[in-house]
């Protein structure tokens, strides 16, 4: 009898893992935010609010500052496209949007749209959908000032040490190319890296040039760039997936903000005192 | 369901791998801690102030501290501002067996908090009298708590450091933040690469971590059952 109760219990249990992953793998139309507005554009309109997720902690892209506002070239770009969908500055709700959640907090609905360094893969594409890209940003090196002999990812050999965040893509890039000439120190969060390459204890940190930039604008004459991208990392904003008429709008919007200047603008205010190259603007894909 | 595990294909993930680097961790800080835990208990119960004074502050402080923090303190506080290296400098592997042998240092300063308290609440269930009947055999302190005392006090604690030792094993999840390739820093680079596959994912390294708790768990408690004291 007690078996009998042991094997139903744990069938219950596979049952309800299986129940699930079978939510994970299908797309569940969860509708979001209170109007049930079908899309994003018909929301903004509708409720003139929007909810909108970036990064905190990414100076020069996505931070919040100590009084309470946000600042970098993502919120720009955000506030830009919110701005296009009829929605004012007072009317954005911000919301952390860390990396591994990302795809999450769109498919719950918990934001409308993501503008948090969020490069475009097919793997992704599978979850959600992407306007832009708004940026191409490439991998690159950040060193001390006075480091002379880093001059790309070709010069790293001879034991070199190199600090990136764990899991990350970059991350992984080192440790499939360079491997067997660079030794590679995982942490948890950049500024722990920032730290490390201070303390002179790494060579070398490595991520998005354009992440890169802003630690190095925090140090001034302490760190620099050394320029060298060796990946292309498209940005995009993500949304909920066959959101085609929101796409199509947000695109549009970010073509305007490359038209009008305020893309550049944006950029040199934001990552230009690190003496970062202002690229020219991606072509919409 | 086979298409369902398609992206474990990746060449570059090594679930072995990372699954036995938890258990190198998990060995290495279980062998230390039981150790340097003994040795703290060994102070906790000695008759010399100081000693007594070390133990219970040393307990008190390492207890009450994260042992994220206690993890984040051995790299950025001993390895990067101090320069406490615990391999050499120019080895091409020194990165990684420093972060090693620091999470393992760390492992064993935390968890052989728990290992002296659990030795404690043991030493408690040895009678009185078996300690009295050593003192008048002529048994220093020493031999009393060695000879007479731990084994009896071991045995009956079995079963919470059994408790232990599994918390161990899943705490080494967090040597991943200093960049250890244990079974969790290997799941954040399939967090990042699979994003169309997030819930199998966990439920793959959920699954991992059954499969090693388990039998630790049936080992351990049919040890207990077969050491304990019968009084």
């Amino acid at each position: 009898m007690r078996l009998n109760r042991v094997l139903r219990m744990s069938a219950a249990v596979v049952a309800a893992g299986l129940a699930l992953s079978a939510c994970g793998g299908g797309g569940s139309d969860a509708g979001s935010g209170s109007s049930g507005a079908k899309n994003l554009v018909a929301k903004a309109k509708n409720d003139k609010k929007l909810t909108i997720g970036i990064k905190f902690d990414q100076p020069g892209l996505g931070q919040k500052q100590a009084d309470g506002t946000y600042a970098g070239f993502d919120v720009d770009v955000a506030k830009y496209i919110a701005k296009e969908l009829g929605v004012e500055e007072s009317g954005i709700t911000w919301k952390e949007a860390q990396s591994a959640q990302r795809e999450d907090l769109i498919k719950k609905g918990e934001v409308d749209f993501i503008v948090a360094t969020y490069s475009i893969t097919d793997k992704r594409k599978n979850e959600v959908s992407f306007a832009g890209p708004y940026f191409i940003a490439h991998q690159d090196l950040l060193v001390q000032a006075e480091n002379t002999d880093i001059t790309g990812p070709e010069s790293l050999t001879g034991n070199k040490k190199l600090c990136s965040v764990k899991g990350s893509t970059p991350a992984q890039n080192v440790k499939e190319k360079y491997a067997k000439e660079v030794q590679l120190q995982e942490v948890g969060k950049y500024t722990d890296c920032v730290t490390s390459l201070l303390n002179k204890t790494v060579d070398a940190m490595t991520t998005d040039d354009v992440i890169l930039a802003g630690y190095a604008a925090q140090q001034p004459g302490k760190l620099k760039l050394v320029g060298k991208g060796f990946t292309d990392e498209k940005y995009g904003v993500g949304l909920k997936k066959d959101d085609t008429e929101s796409v199509t709008a947000i695109n549009n919007a970010i073509k305007k903000m490359q038209q009008d200047g305020a893309w550049k603008a944006a950029l040199e205010k934001n990552v230009g005192p690190s003496g970062y190259k202002i690229p020219e603007p991606p072509a919409i894909s | 369901m086979s298409t369902l595990f398609d992206f474990l294909d990746n060449p570059n993930y090594d679930l072995l791998g990372a699954f036995w680097m938890t258990i190198k961790l998990t060995f290495f800080s279980a062998i230390g801690s039981l150790i340097w835990g003994t040795i703290l208990v060994g102070m906790r119960v000695s008759p010399v102030p100081i000693m007594r004074a070390f133990g219970t502050a040393y307990v008190n402080i390492f207890r009450n501290t994260p042992l994220t923090v206690i993890i984040v303190f051995t790299s950025l506080g001993l390895s990067s501002t101090l320069g406490i290296n615990l391999a050499s400098k120019d080895s091409t592997t020194s990165l990684e067996d420093n972060f090693f042998r620091l999470a393992i240092l760390g492992f064993i300063a935390y968890t052989a908090t728990f290992v002296c308290e659990s030795l404690r609440s043991g030493i408690n269930t040895v009678p009185v009298g078996q300690a009295e009947a050593a003192r008048a055999l002529g048994l220093g302190f020493f031999q009393v708590l060695t000879l007479i005392v731990l084994p009896q006090a071991f045995r009956s604690v079995i079963a919470p450091l059994t408790n232990v030792m599994i918390a161990l094993l899943k705490n080494t999840t967090v040597a991943s933040i200093i960049g250890v390739a244990e079974a969790s820093l290997l799941m954040s680079e399939m967090v990042e690469n699979e994003s169309d596959s997030l819930l199998l994912v966990f439920l793959l390294f959920a699954a991992g971590f059954v499969i090693l708790v388990l039998p630790l768990g049936l080992l351990l408690g049919w040890v207990a059952k077969k050491v304990e004291v019968k009084r």
